[in-house]
């Protein structure tokens, strides 16, 4: 399953952000940022906790099931009047629900975390970014390992010369994308598509931000 | 006109090569005495491009200093920091002003540079800028629109034999040759053999092929290269040659070992030429090229 990766902002850009405002209400999410560990029940706590002996006020928490829902009415019947006394909501999801709940409560919001990328769980805690959503799909022609988003500079005709031991030059640890393609191309007998010389991507395959409307019949 | 270097090129001599590097600021001082010192012993100047990520002055204003000087630049253009827009451009503004060599490379990572947090452009990749050389020299641009006055290079690329695996990095090699690249610089090779073996099977394209060679400094360097820069593998007897030198020694030493390796190169023809990267240190690129015999 995909989600938004998130990793928490240090304290001090919170406190940075928090400043001026001593009562806060503190919200986790259910979903991605309690996968991640980043905005569960415990951290939610634990935050709460660390703003106290920072000498915040914390007026209340709550868990929501999915931030990046509508969840307006909910939310406000059983905390409003909790949130109504707080300067500001601290949100420990990813943007996408501190979006959500800024468009939806007329309250001051601030993020807890940076949110990383949109990524996949491949192994119990490690996330990896497979898709950028670039809207021109190439993986195609690539074995289905995408090097827009696996290769570090996002080539697509093959391998940078930074590539060492069939890792990436950024990080040693990190599988250069172009030796996977090529082991996987290898496999299926598919070689010819990786030497088929790729024209410039269209970058703006949806340009940005991104729109889209189910077209009407 | 083709080039100088595309005539030397085409002459069948043994092409040699070295780089120069662009200045920290807009003192040219340096640089200027390097071309001074170089621009009538070897064929052509690579000026590289914000080499390593490392924000210099610029690859373009340091090869019209070399046009300037007298000396023959190749144009060294990454495509880390600019889009499809401004390499068209900056081929163009070379073009007016004499420079018709372009070496065409993908880029270091800014995260390797001095600018970390820098937006890394890599809008195209060096086969589609080789490629985008050859599209302008038809008098177009990569949009399809007619350009008035063309532009005219001689264009190259690079790769790395040394590389592991090899299988990738030779198809984008063919890539490379495919897209319009004339010239092919290789990564340092200082194990001759093993680029014997790369030649065999590079010799079957129509393509020059320049040799590689980084002047050792000292046993350290030729050991921080072997961890730290991908494709470059010196063997350990040069190791132990660089370790054996007396103190004080060591300068002389690298120069002696590239100097030989350059020779057996020429002489056993192995390659079309070098390109010889001294690093910092391009005051002794005359001495490695009379120690190779070529002065």
């Amino acid at each position: 399953m995909i989600r938004s990766i998130t990793q928490q902002k240090p304290m001090e850009e919170i406190e940075h952000l928090l400043e001026g405002m001593d009562r806060i209400f503190v919200i986790g999410c259910g979903t991605c940022t309690t996968l991640t560990r980043t905005g569960g029940v415990e951290q939610v706590a634990a935050m709460a906790e660390d703003l106290s002996a920072r000498g915040k006020v914390i007026t209340g928490t709550t868990v929501v099931p999915v931030a990046c829902d509508n969840l307006t009415s909910d939310i406000l019947s059983e905390f409003g009047a909790r949130m109504n006394q707080a300067d500001a909501l601290l949100v420990m999801s990813c943007a996408y629900g501190v979006q959500t709940l800024a468009s939806q409560l007329g309250q001051m919001v601030v993020p807890a975390q940076n949110t990383l990328f949109i990524g996949k769980e491949n192994a119990a805690g490690q996330f990896n970014e497979i898709c950028t959503q670039c809207g021109t799909c190439v993986i195609g022609e690539t074995g289905g390992i995408c090097p827009v988003t696996t290769c570090h500079k996002g080539l697509v005709n093959g391998p940078c010369g930074g590539t060492n031991n069939g890792k990436c030059e950024i990080d040693s640890n990190k599988d250069c994308a172009w030796t996977m393609i090529y082991n996987r191309l290898k496999e299926l007998d598919r070689l010819d598509s990786m030497r088929t010389y790729k024209k410039p991507r269209n970058h703006l395959g949806e340009p940005s931000p991104g729109k889209f409307l189910i077209p009407e019949n | 006109m083709p080039s100088a270097f595309k005539k030397a090129l085409d002459s069948g001599k043994f092409v040699v090569t070295s780089e120069v590097a662009p200045s920290k600021g807009t003192n040219l001082e340096k640089m200027a005495h390097h071309v001074e010192l170089l621009k009538d012993k070897v064929d052509a100047m690579n000026v590289t491009d914000h080499q390593s990520s490392v924000m210099r002055f610029p690859s373009l204003g340091g090869a019209l200093l070399v046009k300037e000087k007298g000396g023959e630049p190749i144009l060294q253009m990454t495509c880390r920091d600019r889009n499809r827009l401004a390499l068209q451009a900056d081929l163009m503004f070379a073009a007016s002003r004499g420079i018709n060599n372009v070496l065409c490379l993908t880029g270091d990572s800014v995260m390797l540079g001095d600018h970390k947090q820098a937006k890394a452009v890599f809008d195209l990749d060096s086969s589609q800028l080789v490629a985008a050389v050859r599209t302008m020299e038809r008098g177009k641009d990569m949009a399809g629109n007619d350009l008035d006055g063309g532009v005219r290079f001689c264009a190259g690329a690079i790769v790395t034999p040394e590389a592991n695996p090899i299988e990738p990095q030779l198809i984008k090699f063919e890539k490379k040759i495919e897209a319009g690249a004339e010239f092919i610089q290789t990564q340092a090779v200082y194990d001759i053999d093993n680029f014997k073996k790369f030649m065999d099977y590079a010799r079957q394209f129509d393509v020059k092929i320049l040799a590689g060679v980084i002047l050792l400094t000292s046993a350290g360097m030729a050991r921080f290269m072997n961890k730290n820069v991908a494709g470059v593998m010196v063997p350990q007897n040069l190791i132990d040659e660089m370790a054996a030198a007396p103190k004080g020694g060591a300068l002389k030493k690298g120069i002696e070992i590239t100097g030989r390796m350059i020779a057996q190169i020429k002489d056993e023809k192995i390659c079309d030429g070098v390109h010889i990267m001294a690093i910092g240190k391009e005051e002794v690129v005359p001495d490695i090229m009379s120690a190779a015999g070529l002065l």
